[in-house]
């Protein structure tokens, strides 16, 4: 059962049009409409705002600015864990980024909210901001260092070098489901329909901000459209709409805009990165240096980790890794799929493909020849470290060897064609996560637990394991996810959800079996007989995951998963434009749980790679800090007609350091270094090196013939 | 405080016919998921940039969120609540789960009633960016069907087993 | 979006009636573009006059050889017209190099032309906008303008048109067939219905106030190959870097024109009858005023024309 590429179990509802999503449920019956007026500047005050004519429009049962919101807990620094702190919304005249919430309006009907909103008198006070990441200054406070030997003096004593600055844009998850809430306060109890990752770690912060005891606050997302990050922490509609019940007693929804949610929900920091390779003339490392500035907020401090990646990919005797921050007044970061390692890997995948080429190598040599079997900073030895067989077998796979070995060689008509490579690396991370699992004399089986769905295949996988658990067909598993009232995990994020939910479910399975062979024995046929007899009122478990830092494998081995990316791509010789054309990922992530689910999702995560590479970048007016182009038809993710045939191999895999199914995580890992690969095929196919991504025409035309 | 006037529109909504009295500010889709409670067709973004709220109008495609409701009189609307049930799905509905042809769902109607518009708009001889000859009948390939596709991003990206599915559909004889 | 009145009309002199008795009205046909700015507010009318129902949904040949089309015909239909596909394909591979399926399905020939700018300056009402609040400013100029004018450009706008419709329209001469108050019928030649900036940008037409399309008609069919290049980032439904429609026989310009560089389709008639594409460049660009971030489209313009041309040449051998 588990590992075979079984549909999704949610697929038919999903396909009808019958799952539903957030702002879709139907729990709290009709509901009004809120709707957001965000700051028109960058930064500065609200000095008047006049709401008197929003107040008398139709349908309009309350307008709120910093002058009359209830009063909610107070901000909080940033020292604590980003999951708990409060959110208070329209709690000062203090403008801090563009599009800040300054005044919220709930009516009868979303369009008379929206149109209530329009009426809103504002005059600001406008203060200077700081809106452009300037590059390294003099003065920079050094974060996270990982170091090994003396890089300056490697880089001193070559004798083949590499130096090269790289930049990296903002990014945004935007997952195709707005951000909203349905938020129902009945009882004393606040009653939220999310779109959410992770549901119980939401319910602490949300509580300081409402002064609400957690306990009474119930949060429940069923089925969310797309996260990849963006819906991990709590955000303003969860707060506005639960106020706005509170106040009024009645559900109140609230949905934010496309455009809102590229103000109101977080972005991935820009980046400016120095790297620094040196190497023998055969190939092997003697200097990796990489040194990343990355954007945070002024009083927040979403530390992307950028130059992390290239603490444990290759081996180098010397090695300095370290970032640096620059505060801007934008909103705060937040996670976006592969945090770290998907501007890290490109930027660093580039450098090793600029290092193979002054060194007259191909680049997968240079990648096998500073493989290592021991993680370089944490020096433990690396569980199930399968570089070196991702990069075999995608070379064989891929048809590397009929590559263009000089750069602009090779020519399809108007097209410059080029193969590109990367490798790609993802830490193994896991929670401490409880699942129950319960046998119903009926023969159902009921799993529950508060991790979440958001396309991730958790239904499925969860079923799949449970039932090969106790040997009962996936027809009589039912699965329940994502509410606060389910055992607590941590939800989806981080590639961490699962391995958690399934290891914590094959152990309460695991449970009940041994439970059941008490009374039974273990010679029985019929799991559900057994249970009606000995356990007429059903029987339960509750199976448990260790945290990292509790896990003993944890400290005698580092745990990652690994992968390697192919590409080809043409390059339009007269316009620069660049499609992909063909592409492969071949990874070792552990034992896979669903090959159909987990196939999708690395070729999902392996487009991501593509747009970051060619397309996605959040442009930031420097003179007032609102996004430029911050919708769909501007902020460029990929169509239909940029994606030819994908296809991504898992190897067979077992890491059984990571826990005793051998799982890992595979959402952040096929982004990873997959824009290398793309960033690389450009390059061999024009001989054109853009190290300002993402690589546009308008970059690409001065280089070409 | 005055209320907003309301106009009468009736509609004919996967065969049946609905009377409705609405603010004319509200679009098509909010009609379908906050009057009609036909949440199959879904908002993305609003503003015509997504296609995830595609229906078809009279038998074509369109994006509901930028329609008007009361532009709709005596118009036909098919959403994705009338194309299958999960105990009868249509052949290209049964096609996406399939070749796992997405992963959270939501892009997932307007990609599926947007494949089945394609085979068609395909046959029906209308042309594509990626169309060679003008002229001559126009080949159901893998090109045409992506570029025709593009109207509804998926940010799961599961574009590939998209094809995969439309393919398959085509294969069975559709 | 704020309240509006809605009415439904049943024929071309209906609407005009209507508009002129109610200031400040909007017609209505397509919507995919007068929707989605009433949403965010930069469209405010207080009167809809839905127009949907006048007919003027076919495209029928005219006495001189060419064809009139309907204003109402949709932008999917156009480009599927047999005769348009064989005629005028510089006008069929514009339009589908627009938008998606779904938005061609709905948009009209006479909304197509009144399509307003995607400048991301227009677009956010927190940004000064001569064209949006005539007199306050230009956030543009200055800022981000990556995809904005490089050509016809003022003190007051850099905005581009968006429309590839109309860039095929104007190489081919169209003229556009309007009726005004009092049922005053007017031929407005394509050249002269999109308006360069000035110190008006938001005067973007030569439309009165009320005054309908009815119609666009096409001159008789010029022959030679017809070709539409869309240069963009994305492989599909996206706005262009810059665009060219050009119409060519035996490696020779008869019809040029250039989307994507001004705030009206950029018809470069002085290159016409030549056969150097860098010399048509020279001509196109000359008097070009670019930003340092939309520089590169003056070399992406003479890289186009010129592979646009010898592909031209190469189809015709």
């Amino acid at each position: 059962m588990i590992g075979q590429g079984i549909s999704r179990t949610d697929g038919p509802i999903k396909v009808t049009g019958r799952a539903a999503y957030s702002a879709e449920r139907q729990d709290a019956g009709p509901t009004l409409h809120g709707y957001i007026l965000g700051a028109g500047i960058g930064r500065g005050r609200v000095a008047r705002i006049d709401i008197a004519a929003a107040e008398a429009a139709p349908g309009v049962r309350l307008v709120w600015t910093h002058e009359n919101a209830p009063e909610q807990g107070p901000a909080e620094g940033i020292e604590g864990d980003m999951m708990d702190r409060t959110r208070p919304e329209l709690a000062s005249d203090r403008i801090n980024y563009y599009g800040m919430p300054i005044a919220f309006v709930v009516a009868e009907s979303f369009e008379e909210a929206r149109a209530a909103a329009g009426l809103i008198a504002v005059e600001y006070e406008l203060e200077p901001g700081a809106f452009t990441l300037s590059g390294f200054g003099p003065d920079l406070n050094w974060r996270r260092p990982s170091q090994a030997g003396d890089i300056d003096q490697a880089m001193r004593e070559g004798p083949v070098t590499l130096e090269e600055t790289y930049s990296t844009p903002y990014h945004f998850s935007q997952p195709m489901e707005l951000h909203a809430c349905i938020a129902d306060w009945r009882d004393g109890h606040l009653h939220l329909y999310l779109t959410a990752q992770m549901v119980n770690q939401l319910t602490t912060g949300l509580g300081k901000t409402l002064r609400l005891d957690p306990g009474a606050i119930s949060i429940d997302s069923a089925y969310v459209g797309g996260g990849f990050g963006s819906k991990i922490v709590l955000h303003c509609e969860a707060v506005l709409a639960s106020l706005a019940t509170m106040a009024l007693g009645q559900p109140v929804k609230l949905m934010l805009t496309r455009r809102q949610i590229f103000t109101l929900v977080g972005h991935r920091p820009a980046s400016i990165s120095r790297v620094r390779l040196a190497a023998t003339p055969d190939g092997r490392l003697t200097a990796l240096g990489h040194d990343a500035l990355i954007q945070v907020r002024t009083d927040d401090a979403w530390d992307e980790g950028v130059s992390s990646v290239g603490k444990a990919l290759y081996a180098s005797p010397n090695r300095l890794t370290r970032q640096a921050h620059q505060a801007l007044d934008v909103q705060p970061g937040e996670p976006v799929r592969g945090p770290g390692e998907l501007p890290g890997l490109m930027v660093l995948e580039s450098a090793m493909d600029e290092l193979a080429e002054k060194l007259g190598m191909d680049p997968i040599e240079l990648r096998l020849r500073n493989d290592t079997q021991i993680d370089p900073d944490k020096r433990l030895p690396l569980s199930g470290r399968r570089l070196a067989d991702c990069l075999r077998e995608g070379a064989e796979q891929f048809g590397w060897r009929d590559r263009p070995t000089r750069p602009a060689s090779r020519r399809d008509g108007r097209w410059l064609v080029g193969y590109g490579v990367a490798s790609s690396m993802r830490g193994h991370y896991q929670t401490s996560a409880e699942v129950l699992v319960r046998i119903e004399p009926d023969g159902f089986v009921i799993v529950r637990s508060d991790m979440t769905d958001i396309g991730t295949g958790t239904y499925t996988i969860v079923a799949q394991v449970v039932a090969e658990a106790l040997g009962v067909p996936m027809s009589q598993i039912k699965v329940e996810l994502a509410h606060t009232k389910h055992p607590k995990g941590n939800g989806a994020g981080g590639s961490w959800g699962a391995a958690n939910t399934t290891v914590a479910a094959d152990r309460a399975a695991a449970e009940l079996r041994a439970r059941i062979a008490v009374v039974a024995g273990t010679g029985y046929n019929d799991i559900f007989a057994e249970v009606r007899r000995h356990f007429p009122d059903g029987i339960e478990e509750i199976g448990k995951t260790l945290d990292n830092k509790d896990d003993p494998n944890y400290r005698t081995h580092a745990q990652y998963t690994y992968g390697a990316s192919f590409a080809e791509v043409g390059v339009d010789i007269d316009t620069g434009e660049v499609r992909l054309r063909r592409m492969l990922g071949v990874f070792a992530a552990g034992r896979i749980l669903n090959a159909k689910t987990a196939r999708s999702q690395l070729i999902g995560g392996m487009i991501w790679g593509v747009s970051a590479a060619l397309q996605e970048a959040g442009v930031l007016d420097p003179r007032h800090g609102h996004w430029v182009n911050g919708d769909f038809a501007e902020y460029l993710i990929p169509t239909h007609a940029d994606i030819p045939a994908i296809d991504a191999i898992m190897l067979e895999d077992f890491d059984d350091k990571a826990n005793h199914l051998g799982v890992k995580g595979i959402g952040e890992l096929g982004a990873g270094g997959t824009g290398g690969s793309v960033a690389n095929a450009v390059y061999n196919a024009t001989g054109v090196r853009v190290r300002d991504f993402p690589i546009t025409l308008a970059k690409l035309l001065p280089g070409l013939p | 405080m005055t209320a907003t006037p309301r106009l009468p529109v009736t509609l004919s909504v996967n065969g049946e016919t609905r009377t409705l009295t609405l603010d004319p500010r509200v679009t098509l889709l909010d009609a379908l998921r906050e009057h009609l409670l036909l949440t199959g067709t879904k908002k993305g973004c609003d503003q015509g940039q997504c296609g995830a709220c595609t229906v078809l109008v009279n038998g074509r495609r369109i994006n509901s969120c930028l329609s008007l409701a009361v532009m709709h009189e005596g118009d036909e609307i098919s959403t994705i609540e009338g194309l299958g049930t999960p105990e009868a799905l249509h052949p290209m509905q049964a096609a996406f789960i399939e070749h796992d042809g997405f992963q959270c769902g939501y892009c997932t109607p307007g990609q599926i009633l947007s494949s089945l518009s394609v085979i068609e708009e395909i046959r029906a001889g209308v042309p594509s960016h990626v169309t060679g000859d003008l002229e001559a009948p126009i080949p159901l390939s893998d090109a045409e069907i992506r570029e025709r596709m593009s109207g509804n991003l998926c940010r799961c990206a599961a574009y590939p087993n998209i094809m995969a599915a439309i393919r398959d559909y085509l294969g069975e004889g559709a | 979006m704020k309240p509006f009145s809605y009415e439904r009309v049943a024929s071309p002199g209906e609407a005009v009636e209507a508009a002129a008795a109610r200031p400040g009205a909007r017609f209505i046909a397509g919507g995919t573009n007068l929707l989605d700015l009433m949403k965010l507010g930069i469209e405010a009318p207080q009167h809809l006059i839905d127009v949907n129902r006048l007919g003027l949904d076919t495209i029928e040949p005219t006495a001189e050889g060419g064809l009139r089309i309907g204003a109402l015909v949709r932008n999917a239909d156009l480009a599927a017209d047999r005769r348009v596909r064989r005629d005028y394909a510089v006008l069929a591979r514009a339009l589908v190099s627009g938008a998606s399926g779904q938005l061609r399905n709905k948009a009209t020939t006479a909304g197509n032309l009144m399509q307003r700018t995607r400048c991301p300056y227009f677009y956010n009402t927190d940004m000064p906008c001569n064209k949006r609040r005539p007199g306050s400013g230009c956030a543009a100029i200055g800022g981000l303008t990556h995809n904005l004018a490089v050509l016809g450009v003022s003190d007051a706008c850099i905005a581009t048109h968006p429309s590839d419709m109309c860039v095929a329209l104007r190489a081919l001469d169209a003229t556009v067939e309007t009726v005004g108050a009092g049922g005053r019928a007017r031929s407005i030649p394509i050249a002269a219905f999109h308006r360069l900036p000035g110190d008006r940008p938001d005067i973007e037409t030569a439309l009165e106030p009320g005054e309908l399309i009815t119609a666009v008609t096409l001159p008789a069919p010029l022959g030679g190959v017809q070709l539409y290049r869309k240069v963009r980032e994305r492989a599909s439904y996206a706005f262009a870097n810059l665009t060219v429609a050009l119409v060519a026989e035996e490696g020779q310009i008869v019809r040029l024109a250039f989307g994507g560089l001004a705030a009206k389709p950029w018809r470069v008639e002085v290159a016409e009858g030549g056969d150097d594409a860098d010399l048509a460049a020279d001509l196109a660009l000359a008097g070009a005023t670019p930003t340092e971030d939309n520089a590169y489209k003056l070399p992406l313009a003479r890289r186009t024309l010129k592979a646009t041309l010898a592909q031209a040449t190469e189809v015709r051998s």
